[in-house]
């Protein structure tokens, strides 16, 4: 069985470490911060100005003062800050954010991300995805193994605009976890009754697999 | 204290023309400037260049602008939710330059401070990096981006002063102190104007001094985009 968003978001929190800094994307991303395993402790940064963002609020408290990256009303957890745009990005670039967490249209096997536009398409543009992706030490891609269409979204090299290159160093998949190493994608391990050759037929790019794969455990 | 208060919108207004560049601050309809904006709606003011991290929605923020017109060209990061837009955008009345949103931070704080131009990782290898110069720093190629300034930056903060100082509130704070330091005119409105000892000089987020023009705007709707709720257990 390939996983679904939840399960995707679920496995990417058993990478998550204890006393970080975790920057979401929107998608698939957002999903992590509701499967925070226990005694690990992660402050939320949302590039639009907040440290420390809490959960949704409830119905009747939302402060439209208080927002995040996805323009989604949100509340601030006890210790949080809040800063300007300029101050947010100088923790994204100066690699004072641990980890990014981003969904993606398309990755190539030297770890090129595309994920903010189509040509053709209506541009709405990169809003902060490039000054993460140019940045972060750590960069997760949460994301669908292949497209709508069947067509695998692991590629050689990207057909789509790009957000930015060399960055990705693991995916998590519908179907599996993979390191990006020697401009591959190395298998480390499959969802679920998932075949190595569903993996195979699903990816384009290099594919690195080496000895027993094991599955993805919850 | 130099007094920054102008009595009405009219006089904290006074020297907007066509054609000009203006910043406005906020982030997608937070901490937008709504009295502004809405004054600039109602002007005979044409072929605007605005520098905004978005552009509002169809009926409110810079999409009222928008909808008469009046910009002709955007700066921004994201510009997603406004239907108007899309229309100009793709039938070529509509200029769009797209910029990654740190960089859109941080032309605007070069442009108040000072720096002419710096060298960014983001959008190395994009077509963002399109005939810039490209250097290379720590091993890691830098693509050099230049600062922004504007003719009038319109600004919205919780409170201020009457000297000029401002306190912003939450996530409102966003892109509102760079573009007051980046605007050869800052118009700054409050939703609370204090006399000038009221407020704590520590907790001052935007100094007096970068901003021109002061007033207490007459009504705030802040309108919330996305109402997000969890369930009570």
């Amino acid at each position: 069985m390939a996983l679904d968003k939840n399960q995707i978001a679920q496995i990417i929190d058993q990478e998550l470490e204890h006393n970080t800094y975790v920057n979401l994307g929107i998608g698939i991303p957002t999903l992590v911060a509701n499967y925070i395993p226990k005694g690990i402790d992660i402050e939320f940064q949302s590039e639009n100005g907040v440290l420390g963002m809490g959960p949704f609020p409830f119905e009747g408290e939302e402060d439209p003062d208080l927002i995040n990256a996805g323009k989604q009303t949100i509340t601030a957890l006890p210790g949080a800050s809040f800063f300007d745009s300029a101050m947010s990005f100088s923790m994204i670039r100066g690699q004072h954010v641990d980890l990014t967490i981003l969904g993606a249209m398309e990755v190539s096997q030297n770890g090129d991300i595309a994920n903010w536009k189509i040509p053709g398409k209506m541009v709405k543009g990169m809003g902060g995805a490039m000054d993460l992706v140019a940045s972060a030490e750590n960069i997760i891609v949460a994301m669908m193994h292949t497209n709508r269409a069947g067509e695998s979204k692991l590629l050689k090299k990207c057909a789509l605009p790009l957000t930015g290159v060399n960055c990705v160093k693991k995916i998590v998949s519908n179907l599996a976890v993979l390191e990006i190493i020697n401009n591959s994608f190395k298998l480390l391990e499959r969802a679920p009754g998932v075949s190595i050759e569903e993996i195979k037929n699903a990816t384009e790019g290099n594919l690195i697999i080496e000895g027993d794969i094991p599955e993805i455990k919850f | 204290m130099i007094n920054k208060v102008v009595s009405n919108i009219e006089q904290a207004l006074k020297g907007v023309e066509s054609n000009m560049t203006f910043m406005v601050g906020g982030f997608g309809l937070s901490g937008i400037p709504e009295n502004a904006i809405a004054a600039l709606s109602k002007m005979d003011v044409f072929g605007l260049t605005c520098i905004s991290n978005n552009a509002g929605v169809d009926d409110f923020g810079l999409g009222l602008l928008l909808q008469r017109k009046q910009i002709k060209k955007m700066v921004s990061s994201y510009v997603g939710e406004n239907a108007e837009f899309e229309r100009q955008m793709l039938s070529g009345e509509l200029e769009v330059d797209l910029i990654p949103q740190g960089s859109l931070a941080e032309r605007c704080r070069a442009g108040g401070a000072g720096i002419p131009a710096f060298f960014t990782p983001a959008g190395y290898g994009t077509e963002v990096a399109e005939g810039k110069e490209v250097r290379e720093y720590n091993g890691k190629p830098h693509i050099l981006e230049s600062a922004l300034t504007a003719d009038f930056a319109f600004v919205k903060a919780w409170k201020g002063d009457t000297a000029g100082n401002l306190i912003f509130k939450g996530t409102a704070r966003n892109f509102n102190p760079l573009m007051a330091m980046a605007g050869k005119i800052t118009v700054a409105e409050v939703e609370e104007l204090v006399p000038a000892g009221e407020l704590d000089p520590n907790q001052i987020h935007t100094p007096g001094i970068f901003v021109q023009r002061i007033f207490q705007g007459e009504k705030y709707e802040k309108r919330i985009e996305q109402k997000t709720n969890r369930k009570r257990d």
